[in-house]
């Protein structure tokens, strides 16, 4: 009977509503919520910050060990989420986000900038940083250990450029070897190269038609290597045509091209004797935009109808609008690029094109001074080196460990 | 149902946008007035855009900011060797005048100097030893895995690194292209032949596209007629 009443209560207060509870009830509906609460993920271990190396000084390595419940333990763990403080004991509203959000499982995260001050990415240079990192589940967080202090450093050195150093070393040394063979008189052999042949008949070509030169330099800028060699040809071929005394055109796409190019042109009048004959306006700008570029030159080469037409230089894609247009009025066309994506539409469009290097040794072909057809006989022992190279890394691929081989050709800026 | 209200801006930018598609092509007939009047607008137009553009986001930022206050343009003088470039570049202005022409060129030889020093490790990293470093680490030689054209891939390779070294060959001056050599440096010609006419045909879609993206510009400025 005694049992019978006990449950009787027991029922009777379970089903009672809570305000009936009274305010010990509600202490207890309390302890409910809080035992509720998510439990933190185990935090990330062994964190560590150092600066990153090879680099300008803007940037610092954090590493760390999964947390526990990341792929193992409560699994739970999303992602990472990197702080930065300048102090170790900074309070939380000081702490900074590093990074994003980073998918579960990363173990490194390089947190860089610049050295713009004013700018949202500034990273000061050698100052003290503390770093933590966040285990982030999908309702909570923990937090591991901060680590620091640790200051990003400039690098004089990029250990992971030291194959290209050796082969620019390399090709140095043997510039230098056969600069010094040509100086002591020894005659070098280079092919002809058909396109370079054509050049004199070219430019002869415009002088029988009394037409002019049309000579474009594309759109890369003076530091561009192809641009550089479209110079020394630019030389060349003014000289041939004060010579002849055949109009020049050079329409120029960028400011700095055209004063080099100016330069350019009034030294080989000079060195034709022809200094009166050089006219300023022969080499002008158009506009440094790509399409109103070619609609300027397209235009003038309408106009004008250069008998002979030269692209020499880095160019994009308003090479096959240029070599069509050429191509429309009859000019004779010789082009030459190292852009690799728009050779098909000079081979297409032009009579003579030249192919990446060949363009580079046209100045050499065109002047045949001893001096630089040493460098000519490097590059190709530079080429031969390159060769064996390649084989000997082939080889080594299949006789030694992989990794081995990775550390020695892998680059990395 | 309802109807989209007529925006009589939108309507007059579009018409002025298909006015100069049409003054455009009308090259492809031969030259006229209306190709002119397009051209010279682009040209004028892009240049004095450029012009802008250079100042905010060239000139601005990378020299004024750094010799002046941007809001009140008064001098800062914690970074003074800002002065060298900006002196470099006012030595090219000095080319308006005959007698004091030859200033400009320091800044030239310096731009030179400086491009050069840059451009030959990045040359020799983008396009000598990356391509070793392709030919030799991206080549597995994986005989059991099946390649184009079902061959296994490890055929593939070896024919990679057979046209890589053809095509490498073919640009050897210094040696007559007669013999053995020259059929190899001829395989080498017929390997960049082949690379390009996919890519010319590659970029010609991509060209087709622009041009039917323009067409469509067409369509729609006549739908809105």
């Amino acid at each position: 009977m005694r049992k019978l009443a006990l449950i009787c209560v027991v029922m009777v207060l379970a089903f009672l509503p809570p305000p009936l509870l009274g305010e010990v009830d509600s202490a207890l509906l309390q302890d409910s919520v809080t035992v509720d609460l998510p439990e933190p993920p185990a935090p990330p271990g062994n964190v560590t910050a150092t600066d990153n190396p090879n680099d300008n000084g803007r940037a610092i390595r954090v590493t760390w060990e999964l947390s526990a419940d990341d792929t193992t333990g409560m699994k739970n763990v999303i992602g990472y989420r990197i702080n930065r403080a300048e102090a170790r004991d900074a309070a939380d509203s000081l702490w900074t986000e590093a990074s994003d959000i980073l998918p579960s499982g990363t173990t490194e995260f390089i947190h860089s900038g610049d050295g713009e001050e004013d700018g949202p990415d500034y990273f000061a240079k050698n100052y003290d940083f503390y770093y933590r990192v966040h285990a982030l589940t999908a309702d909570t967080f923990s937090v591991s250990a901060v680590v620091g202090p640790v200051q990003a450093k400039d690098n004089w050195y990029n250990t992971g450029v030291t194959f290209v150093l050796l082969f620019v070393a390399l090709f140095i040394i043997l510039t230098v070897t056969f600069v010094r063979i040509a100086r002591k008189g020894k005659e070098l052999y280079i092919r002809p190269l058909a396109g370079i042949e054509a050049v004199d008949e070219a430019i002869g070509r415009a002088t029988e038609m009394g037409k002019p030169t049309l000579y474009i330099l594309g759109l890369g800028s003076a530091a561009d290597i192809a641009t550089i060699a479209s110079f020394a040809i630019l030389s060349r071929v003014a000289k041939k045509v004060a010579e002849y005394q055949t109009p020049l055109l050079v329409p120029c796409y960028e400011p700095f091209v055209m004063t080099v190019a100016q330069d350019t042109v009034r030294a080989a009048y000079m060195d034709a004797g022809r200094p009166d004959d050089y006219d300023e306006d022969s080499v002008y700008f158009v506009t440094s935009s790509q399409f109103a570029y070619v609609a300027g030159v397209m235009g003038t080469m309408i106009r004008e109808k250069p008998a002979t037409n030269f692209y020499l230089g880095m160019f994009h894609a308003e090479s096959l609008l240029l070599a069509e247009t050429g191509a429309m009025i009859g000019s004779i066309q010789i082009a030459g690029t190292d852009q690799i994506a728009q050779l098909p539409f000079f081979v297409v469009a032009c009579d003579y094109t030249l192919i990446g290097e060949e363009l580079y040794a046209a100045s050499v072909y065109l002047s045949r001074e001893p001096v630089l057809l040493g460098t000519i006989k490097a590059q190709d022992w530079a080429k031969a080196v390159v060769v064996g190279t390649i084989l000997a890394g082939l080889l080594a691929r299949l006789l030694v460990d992989l990794d081995f081989i990775k550390t020695v050709f892998e680059v990395s800026v | 149902m309802e109807t989209a209200a007529f925006d009589v801006e939108v309507f007059l930018w579009m018409t002025l946008g298909a006015a100069f598609t049409l003054f455009t092509l009308s090259f492809l007939y031969k030259d006229n007035p209306l190709y002119k009047i397009a051209e010279h607008t682009v040209v004028g137009v892009s240049a004095g855009y450029f012009l802008v553009i250079l100042y905010y986001n060239g000139l601005r930022p990378n020299l004024l900011n750094h010799l002046f206050v941007p809001e009140t343009w008064t001098p800062k003088f914690d970074e003074l060797w800002y002065l060298v470039p900006l002196f470099l570049g006012m030595a090219m202005w000095t080319r308006f005048s005959r007698k004091w022409a030859w200033v400009s060129r320091y800044p030239i030889a310096c731009y030179f100097g400086i491009a050069t020093g840059v451009a030959i490790p990045n040359e020799m990293k983008n396009r000598v030893v990356e391509q070793i470093n392709g030919t030799v680490l991206r080549v597995g030689f994986e005989f059991s895995q099946s390649g184009f054209l079902g061959v296994p891939q490890g055929i593939w390779d070896i024919v990679l690194v057979i046209l890589v070294l053809a095509s490498l060959v073919y640009f050897f001056f210094s040696k007559e292209h007669k013999g053995w050599f020259g059929g190899i440096a001829k395989v080498g010609i017929y390997t960049l032949m082949i690379g390009f006419g996919a890519s010319f045909g590659y970029t010609v879609m991509a060209r087709v596209s622009l041009f039917i993206q323009r067409m469509q510009y067409l369509r729609d400025w006549l739908d809105m007629i």
